[in-house]
């Protein structure tokens, strides 16, 4: 067992350097679908609260589909879809994989997080918006400088779930070929035939990913929280 | 014709019909699946949450580095480890004699998904047994009744309530996570789906399965909000 340590080292043979570019794949499209599904979550959670019948029904439609179909069934939709149709009108386009599973795991994280969302936004009182444009604050300038502040207070810990879920989630893209730490290890797995050194390596780097998140998530809760005695906030 | 290819004829889908009956028997390898692994799983994570709170000294550390080990992982992850991971000490498997579960997929799946769900379901449980008030437990040990006998009849059937709602998402999770079996060569709705799509390069059967997924998701979600309304008639939550 502990002379095929050497393959995880990054030495010739070694597949440590590609392990951590996976790594470093991983991560960069879990960041760079955060922002997109959490802000279409935050339109679609606002149009779910909208007096208009049309928006309500359209974020329920939208809200149940992506809820109820596998992640990874949306993703072969997203990936093969846009082909297709893209190679309509451009022959030999092919959507690069990166791409396509930052769109399909984001419509799913708008999904999800606009559930969150909307609970938090029915945590702030009528009053904040009353009091707000009793101030002459127009409706936007309600939102972004009295409601959303506090909305990420509230919303905190369920848009941390939602990123732990998104984290892990990621692994899916491997199959449409985007060289994460999935994709690496089952290219190193066909090479080496080390199967349980390299998933097992992808495991634990996917629960040190895990428990920095968690450990940051809990970090930026405390900071939304400073200033509110219930939470051990400096109030004196 | 058989009963399976009738859905596709009827809305005139060739794809859906030539199909139809891989994608039937695929739909009921995703339903033995998550039934089984939920099942075995809710017994599992009973027996882990109790033993957690209530367990010795030892249990708590190891049953919480279990469940989020389990829960910090992808399951994608998890389900390669165990099927080409473990299937790597094929001696040692041979010679306990274990070979022939770690040789099929369907039981890798099925070993993986239980350990997962039962990791889920644990935390879920104890979130619901630590809910209940302390007076409940108090109250039933004053009229005399063993600590088993309190957690069996007082505290469990509440915290059950409390439970009721996650449980049902985590077996909503379930079925849709149980797509990734499909990539350990399982034909399950998902796979039958992949197949039809590599050998017709018909892009709607991939529509047709998600309308499946939803249509099941969407009956699960409808029978458990009915079982929490009987459950709960007697609370008056609404």
């Amino acid at each position: 067992m502990f002379d095929k340590i050497a393959l995880l080292g990054f030495g010739p043979g070694g597949w440590g350097l590609a392990l951590l570019q996976g790594a470093a794949n991983t991560i960069s499209v879990a960041l760079a679908t955060l922002p997109f599904g959490l802000a279409l979550g935050l339109v679609i959670a606002l149009w779910k609260r909208s007096d208009k019948v049309v928006l309500r029904a359209a974020a329920t439609i939208y809200t149940t589909v992506f809820r109820g179909v596998p992640e990874l069934l949306t993703l072969y939709i997203i990936y093969f879809g846009i082909q297709v149709l893209l190679q309509k009108v451009w022959t030999g386009f092919s959507i690069p994989p990166f791409v396509a599973g930052m769109v399909a795991l984001g419509l799913v994280l708008a999904a999800f997080s606009s559930e969150v969302w909307v609970g938090a936004l029915n945590s702030i009182q009528r009053g904040q918006r009353e009091a707000a444009s009793a101030l002459g604050l127009s409706k936007a300038q309600a939102f972004r400088l009295v409601v959303f502040p506090q909305l990420i207070r509230v919303a905190l810990p369920g848009l941390g779930n939602n990123w732990m879920v998104l984290l892990k989630e990621t692994s899916l893209i491997s199959v449409i070929t985007l060289q994460d730490i999935m994709f690496i290890a089952t290219r190193a797995n066909v090479v080496t035939k080390e199967p349980f050194l390299f998933f097992g390596s992808a495991m634990l780097l996917y629960f040190f990913f895990s428990l920095v998140s968690a450990w940051g998530i809990g970090k930026l809760e405390q900071r939304t929280h400073r200033g509110y005695a219930a939470f051990g906030g400096a109030t004196r | 014709m058989n009963w399976c290819e009738y859905p596709g004829s009827w809305i005139g889908s060739e794809v859906l019909q030539n199909y139809g009956c891989r994608m039937a028997s695929g739909l009921w390898v995703t339903f033995e699946l998550v039934a089984v692994s939920v099942a075995i799983g809710f017994a599992l994570a009973l027996g882990l949450s109790v033993a957690r709170l209530y367990g010795p000294r030892w249990a708590r550390p190891a049953i919480t580095g279990y469940t989020t080990f389990l829960r910090g992982t992808p399951l994608l992850c998890q389900l390669f480890l165990v099927y080409y991971g473990l299937g790597q000490f094929r001696v040692f498997w041979q010679d306990v004699g274990l070979w022939w579960f770690f040789r099929e997929p369907f039981y890798c799946a099925v070993f993986t998904f239980t350990l997962n769900t039962a990791a889920y379901q644990a935390e879920i449980l104890r979130g619901a047994i630590q809910s209940i008030p302390r007076g409940q437990f108090e109250g039933a040990l004053s009229l005399g009744l063993h600590r088993w006998a309190t957690l069996r009849l007082v505290v469990l059937p509440q915290a059950m309530i409390l439970a009721l709602r996650p449980l049902g998402n985590e077996l909503i999770v379930m079925i849709k996570s149980s797509a990734i079996v499909s990539l350990v060569t399982l034909f399950d709705l998902m796979g039958a789906t992949r197949l039809a799509f590599a050998r017709s390069f018909d892009l709607s059967i991939y529509l047709y399965a998600a309308l499946i997924y939803l249509v099941l998701v969407e009956i699960i979600r409808r029978v458990w909000d009915r079982l929490e309304l009987r459950l709960s008639r007697h609370l008056a939550l609404r």
